[in-house]
């Protein structure tokens, strides 16, 4: 029945392709949330009025968030293919969509990590302060726990922004459903394919949200 | 034990310079409670604060046990801190952790290990009253019991100093009291000193030794706790002393006075009172008159009874000439008459 349906289905093909974007997704939502959770750090202890304040390094951080946060996904793959090419020795691929999937997302978690840090009660800060903290204990000890639930719901967020980035990077050869999708299904005006691509990124999507609020909601004693 | 020379803190605002603490001298002493009390803007939290540098101090120099802390680089005022316990009005408490894991927080930032961070603990718990409620989360306290944590957790590394900014402002009246005996009884279990911030003259009048009055940043007026209730000097602190010693003002006297024309209209005042705390049936039984209360209030405290009290005395002219001169000179009790009818 499957086949009547779905004619131009090839099963090994889509199950690569399902892979390929969980593969993409996985790895670069490492990426961002380490690069992310550095940029929000930095954000919001070089503030005003935070621990580490320096004007300087705020402003160079908030407008190199703000600018990769500006350029379109798809023309940020092409603008970093130089960049992709030295690192990666290649443009084609899974592997090589990850740094323009990490540049392209940290910056959009870095805010979110920004704001969920300013969401920490600033008496805890003060009251581990006053305990004689040194500044990494309070990042380690009191800042990021305490804004752990803040911090996993904002990397479902990201994490389902990047299943859409890993699509988009697809069409222009990194693999994945997007690429299934577009030059198997688009492209040979085989319907069925990109319904079927569409269908699986929507389960993702939804695999991605229920385990972001499970964490979340477990993490949150509140 | 803290000696204060100086202190000054002042902020740039949009509405010009303010000293939130200006030019202020205190000495306080080992063991003691020591009071300080303001309304709201007077500098009273911004003094606690300087004290272990949360707000870096403008001018002066502060030193606590034979330590400079205005002296001090990060480093050394990192390890100066965990011998400065502090309590908040918000507890400030870390809700990711449970009752035994905030407490345990200042030992793992002073490197005690492992083990002897839990006997630690088990013994703050036990010190502070909450045993049981070890591996419960601050969502799941009261008020109180959030405090209780805060006390342990600023007692956990044996503190020479704990300051208490507004410890009990957020509770009410009859956790405060509870958290007042515990605070007691930690400062003569471990002789501890300690800094109490407020703006209630009762919590001053419960547990202090001394108290200072802050107004506009300085400190107007400053003693033993008893010698300030009994001859309050500034107009703050005449405010600050009618909380507990009852209505101060004449206006309410002349109402009295108005309705109660026949005998002695009087005010008895109890500071600090132990012996004569029967004065009224003393009197009643010593002379033969009768004794009419109108108007009082009158609290226990740990140096005696406080409070004020308005009595009308009918008998005899000279019977009742006889129970005045009786009071102000055979007993402690402050007397004052209002009205004599005759």
């Amino acid at each position: 029945m499957l086949t009547e349906w779905l004619p131009n289905i090839k099963l090994e093909d889509f199950w690569e392709a399902t892979e390929e974007t969980f593969y993409m997704t996985s790895l670069a939502l490492v990426g961002t949330f380490i690069l992310g959770t550095l940029l929000g750090l930095l954000l919001y202890l070089t503030m005003k009025g935070g621990i580490w304040q320096n004007k300087v390094i705020y402003s160079v951080t908030a407008v190199f968030v703000n600018v990769f946060r500006a350029i379109p996904f798809i023309i940020l793959i092409l603008l970093l293919f130089p960049f992709t090419n030295f690192l990666m020795g290649t443009i084609r691929g899974p592997s090589a969509a990850l740094p323009a999937l990490i540049i392209g997302a940290a910056p959009f978690y870095g805010r979110l990590v920004e704001i969920a840090l300013k969401e920490v009660d600033k008496g805890v800060v003060e009251a581990a302060q006053a305990m004689g903290a040194k500044t990494r204990t309070i990042i380690l000890r009191v800042l990021l726990p305490e804004a752990m639930p803040a911090l996993v719901s904002g990397l479902t967020v990201t994490a389902i922004a990047l299943i859409g980035y890993t699509a988009m990077a697809g069409v222009i050869g990194a693999g994945g459903l997007g690429n299934y999708a577009y030059y198997f299904g688009f492209q040979r005006r085989d319907f069925d394919v990109v319904l079927i691509c569409s269908i699986a990124i929507v389960v993702i999507v939804f695999i991605f949200q229920f385990i972001g609020d499970f964490i979340s909601n477990k993490l949150d004693k509140r | 034990m803290i000696s204060i020379k100086g202190l000054s803190k002042h902020f740039t605002t949009r509405e010009g310079a303010l000293k939130a603490v200006d030019n202020l001298t205190l000495d306080i002493k080992e063991g003691e409670i020591f009071g300080v009390i303001g309304y709201s803007g007077a500098g009273k939290s911004t003094f606690v604060r300087l004290l272990n540098r949360l707000e870096e101090p403008t001018g002066g120099q502060i030193i606590i046990d034979q330590e400079d802390i205005t002296a001090m680089n990060a480093k050394a005022l990192r390890v100066a801190r965990q011998d400065i316990g502090m309590v908040f009005q918000h507890f400030n408490l870390l809700w990711s952790r449970t009752v035994a894991e905030n407490i345990a927080f200042p030992l793992e930032i002073a490197g005690y290990p492992k083990a002897k961070r839990e006997q630690r603990v088990q013994e703050l718990i036990r010190l502070v009253g909450l045993t049981g409620r070890e591996d419960a989360y601050p969502s799941q306290l009261s008020g109180g019991q959030k405090q209780r944590v805060g006390i342990a957790r600023a007692l956990a590394n044996e503190p020479k100093v704990l300051l208490c900014d507004e410890a009990t402002s957020a509770l009410d009246p009859e956790t405060t009291d509870a958290i007042l005996d515990l605070l007691v009884d930690i400062n003569q279990k471990l002789g501890l000193t300690i800094i109490l911030i407020t703006h209630e003259m009762h919590v001053i009048r419960k547990i202090c030794n001394q108290v200072a009055v802050m107004e506009a940043g300085k400190v107007v007026e400053q003693g033993d706790v008893l010698d300030v209730f009994l001859h309050p000097k500034q107009a703050v602190t005449k405010r600050f002393v009618a909380q507990v010693m009852g209505e101060d003002e004449t206006d309410s006297y002349e109402q009295l006075v108005g309705a109660y024309k026949e005998g002695t209209l009087m005010r008895l005042q109890f500071v600090g009172e132990t012996t004569n705390q029967a004065l009224i049936s003393q009197l009643a039984k010593t002379f033969p008159i009768d004794i009419n209360i109108l108007q009082g209030k009158i609290t226990q405290t740990k140096h005696g009874a406080y409070g004020t009290l308005i009595v009308q005395l009918l008998g005899a002219d000279d019977d009742l000439q006889r129970v005045v001169h009786y009071i102000s000179e055979e007993t402690s009790v402050d007397m004052e008459v209002i009205d004599d009818a005759h």
